[in-house]
């Protein structure tokens, strides 16, 4: 198994706090990781640093096996193979749901333009939104707007897919629609890491669950084992009031 | 009445010289306007530059521009530079205002752009794109929409500021106004007439800059 992103030491601070506090954590090739924790436990800030959104303070970063210095290597390349879903979609307000998938495509790639937009079809049909194409994200519902996101990411052919709580700002009705698509990628063998409050999806989907608790990780392991037998007694306390939610 | 009909009649009589007067002070605003938003655009982006040397220039010249009245810089440039080399009225005059309109404009923007939500940065980088090519594609859009409501507010005071030109002898509607008054020994009389090319200037400035608001606003939604 090819190794995709591999974590040793990592640290994060901003100022004196101190957000991550020495992460180590290999991720393989067509892994689906869930990162789950209480909100501050720094999981957001983890996936953040994987595609250099933070610089982290410390520790190593290597991305397909290669060690990233954030200072001297081109991050934009990086982040080519990396693909990122925020909370709040980042969509492009001004443009429509095609430009916004073909954008990155044409203007950093140099894809063809026609070629670009052929793809991007294939991909907007591929998360059920192909007659939205000519629309402005802002006629949208939530969930409609985080599948053209993820499109929008995977327009860049990236190896890699970040979750940043995808679902955590949408209403309860949508957050299936985009779990399905989320579980379909996984499906297809692509390399994820998934920040995420979704117990249910982290039980069907992930690999492996990685617990985060004020900055370190506490419990490591595959998922079926995680939720049945979750070895730490700080992860069985966050179970708990997970589940019950 | 009269006095109504008199009025009506020097309006009538001026027209000719006011209305040529009325064509340089818009060419003076607009030229000082576009060049006042490459101006000030130019600053902004300096202002917002994480290398501190070039935010401190621009904020040295928004000072510099702010902290002096605008004719105080028409009589440098016109007065103090004609000595190094020949400055056209007209050019004086024009980057004075643009220089002074700039440093206005240049906070507008800066307001602007840093008004549009950091996740807007955020996903274009997530997407490979250098910071220089999200704020082109990206940012920039977004916030010169948001920036032309005050945009437009800028234009009327740059409209009008023009009538400071007068002082270095351009024959634009104030002066025009006020020399007509005093040939004619009728100065209010000028002076209402010329406030009332200033309103219908304003009017159709106001008009325009909301018709293309209104254009912008339809392709976002």
């Amino acid at each position: 198994m090819k190794e995709m992103i591999r974590l040793e030491g990592l640290t994060k601070s901003f100022g004196e706090l101190k957000v991550l506090k020495g992460i180590d954590l290999s991720v393989e090739e067509s892994e689906v990781v869930c990162l789950v924790g209480a909100s501050g436990s720094g999981k957001s800030t983890l996936l953040r640093c994987l595609n250099f959104l933070e610089e982290s303070s410390g520790g190593k970063i290597y991305i397909e096996g290669k060690a990233i210095d954030p200072k001297t290597d081109d991050l934009n390349k990086i982040r080519e193979k990396v693909g990122m879903v925020f909370q709040h979609f980042n969509l492009f307000p001004h443009m429509t749901v095609l430009e916004n998938v073909i954008e990155a495509p044409v203007m950093v790639k140099k894809v063809p333009k026609e070629q670009a937009i052929r793809e991007a079809k294939e991909l907007l049909l591929k998360v059920g939104l192909e007659e939205k194409a000519d629309v402005y994200p802002g006629k949208l519902s939530g969930g409609q707007k985080q599948r053209v996101a993820i499109a929008r990411a995977l327009a860049m052919k990236p190896d890699i897919m970040l979750f940043d709580e995808a679902t955590s700002a949408l209403d309860p009705e949508l957050v299936e629609e985009v779990l399905r698509t989320m579980r379909e990628l996984a499906e297809e063998g692509m390399t994820m890491v998934v920040v995420t409050h979704e117990m249910n999806f982290a039980r069907e989907v992930a690999d492996t669950v990685v617990f985060l608790h004020d900055g370190t990780i506490i419990e490591k392991a595959p998922a079926q084992e995680f939720f049945k037998n979750p070895r730490e007694p700080q992860t069985q306390t966050f179970l708990q009031t997970a589940t019950v939610r | 009445m009269n006095g109504v009909a008199d009025f009506f009649r020097t309006f009538a009589d001026s027209s000719g010289l006011l209305t040529r007067a009325m064509l340089l002070t818009l060419e003076l605003t607009v030229v000082s306007i576009l060049l006042g938003i490459v101006i000030g655009l130019f600053f902004a982006l300096l202002k917002l530059s994480r290398i501190k040397g070039l935010a401190w220039i621009s904020d040295a010249y928004i000072y510099l521009i702010r902290g002096t009245p605008l004719i105080v810089q028409i009589f440098i440039l016109y007065f103090g530079l004609s000595g190094l080399f020949l400055i056209p009225d007209f050019w004086a005059a024009s980057l004075a205002l643009a220089f002074h309109n700039g440093a206005y404009i240049a906070e507008i923007f800066r307001g602007s752009i840093q008004s549009i939500d950091k996740g807007q940065m955020e996903g274009a980088t997530s997407l490979g794109m250098k910071r220089s090519l999200a704020m082109r594609r990206i940012i920039l859009p977004q916030a010169f929409r948001r920036a032309l409501p005050p945009l437009g507010n800028q234009f009327i005071i740059g409209l009008k500021d023009s009538s400071l030109a007068a002082f270095i002898s351009m024959n634009e509607l104030f002066n025009v106004a006020t020399t007509l008054g005093s040939n004619n020994f009728d100065e209010m009389t000028y002076l209402m007439i010329v406030a009332i090319y200033y309103l219908i200037l304003v009017g159709l400035l106001t008009l325009a800059v909301r018709a293309v608001e209104r254009r912008m606003a339809v392709s976002e939604r």
